[in-house]
């Protein structure tokens, strides 16, 4: 492939897109969906209004916090029951049945607990990211090779040592795939409990758009920032996995 | 041991750095009991290059294991120095097949890895001496996915060399790599025994190999692992490979092992 | 002080063990309702209560088939489209590097994010809960299916063309059952978020369904039981639809794919 291909396709394509996306809303003569340029002055709006940045401040604000705490908690928790067989096949059937619990049906539990606050959006993020950062440690640790263990153990290192130095850095590729796959849901949810729990950020944007004066510029203009600041989130967090320390874990993708 | 008593084998076991005694070995897989090892007693002297060779699977990596410290015998012992094995020791490193280096830490960080009650200063000294020493100038900082199959069974022995150790193990550390690779390695690993001198002992199930390298040759059987024989080589080294000498005792064990040598 | 440990070891069946964290936290949770004097907050045997009590009045196995049918037909569709398209995106470069940076955009847009449109082009009602599903399996599918055909190592490929394999048998003898392991763990894992999305559905979009039964049973006069029997419910049968993902793993033809464990 040719070195101008690699950008004139995907431009194609997005001018496709774009362009089927303005035909569709002119020919069904549609009052309420957006073309692509309304989207753009909708855009401008809510810059000028000064709403945008203080939104995806708060967005951004209860992502972090709740996934750090995710994080601060998780992994601690991941590498016990990846340490100790039995913790895991005791803890383990709590996590599976926890697990598939949409932590969107916290929602009603998360604002008895805490109000309609920023502490219960938090909160939906903590159970969003911690079990997928708890199984992907936990599996970290457990899958270490049994030759590098004693091949630690071997060195003389005390079990402290022996954690620090060979079992955290062989489970580490693992992790931060629990990581970023925990900053996606997160990313996920934090939209989704914005909808519902609390009155301000990205999500309340897109659904207040909606509910106060079907404003469907700004609804799509709030789904297009939300890509692409999620996507903003997933480059970042890849670029971790690049370093050198952490990249012989994976596979070239 | 009773004193006054002069017979060779006794003696021998006295001086022996390595002492095998009558070592039983039994898994239990799914309810049913596995006879791995069977009543299997050998010595190394210090400083002796020991291959022991068998076919795939007959048990000669546990023994080696069990050496190591990693696996407990179920019944019999191992003493080193008149010392019993109780488990791993940094004086009495295990070499793994290129798998055991670590992907994380460059060359430098792997050499250095048991370095660390050492100073900044004599660590710095002791990674630069082995490094050459294995012939790896020029690579310090890179990482072991950037190194070939026979570099990275370099960094291994050289981390295992590095902490001094009194004895080293290898597991078939060159099994994984091509014959070239592996015939340049085992004149390497011979220049670094004469070297250093460490007792080491050799797992193996390439016949050749063992008598290109060893001065005893313990030949077990398949499943569940006596010793068949003991071969004493002895031409020193460098060997020529197509002495009559080397090419009678070759053909012994070949012999020993039950195979025609005709391709 | 071993011996104790011992004794306890034999009187302590091992099959015991993955049930006694659920037993600790099921008499935690209790105490923790009994003492504190909020009766907002359900005990366990309430929530059992809450249960029985939906199954009576046949509200159960209604809001239950009514997640599953969205859950099924928005997954369907999504695998018969998404799969396709990844595996058509992975075959031909080009049509990869045109429509990845869109899927990289759309992808981490919350699949919640489109309940306005989708209410707007489907109104309240199934369609607009299944559109929601479609959306969040179908761009897991197809960035799995083009991943696993870019990663299908090429020898393979020459070798079945080496023995003669038209470009048709090439596909069903050597690109199916090679990207047939991947696919099958981004179904479960898909399937996983399917599910998610479902309940996030019906607390907004419709009024049927465990996730309606959750947002309802609060609305309605906060019977926080009925809230947490429906937790539970959901709990369950997200284990019961990946133990079922699961089982097709553990098929031979496509177990190669897993290693070890």
């Amino acid at each position: 492939m040719k070195r101008w291909e690699s950008y004139f396709w995907p431009l194609l394509a997005l001018g496709i897109v774009l362009i089927l996306w303005r035909q569709g809303v002119v020919y069904s003569g549609t009052k309420v969906f957006p073309s692509p340029f309304d989207v753009q002055r909708g855009l401008a709006e809510l810059i000028r209004k000064g709403l945008l940045w203080g939104y995806i401040g708060d967005s951004l604000f209860r992502v972090g916090v709740g996934y750090a705490l995710a994080i601060v908690l998780g992994i601690p928790a991941g590498i016990i029951l990846g340490w100790y067989p039995k913790a895991a096949t005791a803890f383990n059937p709590v996590i599976q049945l926890m697990r598939p619990i949409s932590p969107l049906a916290w929602i009603p539990l998360s604002i008895v607990w805490f109000g309609v606050s920023n502490l219960a959006a938090i909160f939906l993020i903590f159970m969003a990211s911690f079990f997928p950062v708890v199984v992907a440690t936990m599996n970290g640790v457990h899958n270490v090779p049994p030759m590098m263990r004693n091949a630690g153990i071997n060195f003389g290192l005390s079990p402290a040592d022996l954690f620090r130095r060979v079992i955290f850095p062989a489970a580490l590729p693992q992790v931060l795939v629990g990581l970023r796959i925990a900053l996606g849901i997160s990313w996920l949810v934090v939209v989704a409990a914005e909808m519902i729990a609390v009155d301000s950020g990205l999500g309340y944007l897109i659904i207040d758009s909606r509910n106060a004066g079907k404003r469907y510029d700004l609804v799509v203009a709030g789904m297009l920032l939300i890509g692409v600041i999620g996507l903003c989130l997933d480059l970042s967090i890849r670029r971790v996995e690049l370093l050198k320390s952490v990249r012989w874990g994976f596979r070239n993708e | 041991m009773a004193q006054g008593v002069t017979t060779t084998p006794e003696r021998a076991i006295e001086t022996a750095k390595i002492n095998v005694r009558g070592v039983n070995m039994v898994f239990k897989r799914d309810g049913n009991e596995v006879n791995v090892l069977e009543n299997i007693s050998l010595q190394a002297r210090k400083g002796e290059f020991v291959c022991i060779l068998g076919p795939s699977g007959c048990g000669k990596s546990t023994l080696l294991n069990i050496a190591g410290g990693f696996l407990k015998a179920t019944s019999g012992s191992i003493t080193i120095d008149g010392e019993v094995v109780n488990g791993p020791d940094p004086r009495r490193i295990f070499v793994f097949q290129e798998r055991g280096v670590f992907p994380w830490m460059t060359v430098e960080g792997n050499i250095g890895f048991g370095l660390f009650k050492l100073s900044a200063e004599e660590r710095r000294k002791r990674i630069a001496y082995y490094v050459k020493l294995v012939g790896l100038q020029g690579f310090e900082q890179a990482y072991p996915q950037e190194l070939s199959g026979g570099m990275k069974q370099r960094v291994e022995v050289a981390r295992a060399l590095a902490v001094n150790p009194d004895v080293l193990y290898l597991d078939e550390p060159f099994g994984a790599l091509d014959s070239i690779t592996r015939l340049i390695m085992r004149s390497e690993l011979l220049r670094i025994w004469e070297a250093e001198r460490k007792t080491i002992l050799f797992v193996t199930h390439d016949i050749e190999e063992s008598v290109q390298l060893a001065d005893r040759v313990i030949v077990m059987s398949a499943r569940p692992a006596t010793i068949r024989r003991i071969v004493e080589i002895d031409i020193p080294h460098p060997r020529d490979i197509s002495s009559p000498r080397y090419l009678e005792l070759r053909d012994s064990i070949f012999e020993e092992i039950g195979l025609a040598h005709k391709v | 002080m071993k011996e104790f440990y011992k004794k306890l070891r034999m009187t302590f069946p091992r099959k015991l063990l993955p049930f006694s964290a659920i037993a600790v936290l099921i008499v935690l949770w209790h105490i923790s309702i009994a003492r504190s004097d909020s009766s907002i907050l359900p005990g366990p045997w309430a929530v059992v209560l809450g249960i029985a009590e939906l199954a009576q009045k046949g509200l159960l196995l209604k809001y239950i088939v009514a997640s599953l049918f969205r859950v099924t037909w928005g997954y369907l569709l999504a695998a018969s489209l998404g799969i396709p398209f990844g595996l058509l995106l992975g075959w031909y470069q080009r049509g990869e590097k045109a429509f990845n940076p869109i899927i990289q955009i759309l992808r981490p847009i919350s699949p919640l994010a489109w309940i306005p449109i989708a209410i707007l082009w489907f109104g309240v009602g199934d369609s607009a809960a299944i559109y929601l599903i479609f959306l969040a399996s179908f761009l897991p599918l197809t960035v799995t299916a083009m991943n696993a055909v870019r990663n299908i190592p090429a020898v393979n490929l020459n070798a079945g063309r080496n023995f003669g394999l038209s470009e048709g048998q090439v596909i069903t003898r050597i690109l199916y059952p090679a990207v047939a392991p991947y696919l099958i763990v981004g179904l479960r894992i898909t399937l996983g978020i399917a599910w998610l999305v479902v309940v996030a559905a019906e607390m907004i979009a419709v009024n049927s369904g465990l996730g309606f039964l959750i947002i309802d049973a609060r609305n309605a006069g906060n019977r926080y039981d009925l809230v947490v029997a429906g937790m539970v419910m959901i709990g369950l049968l997200g284990i019961v639809l990946d133990i079922g993902m699961r089982n097709l793993e553990k098929m031979k033809s496509i177990r190669w794919g897993y290693g070890g464990n």
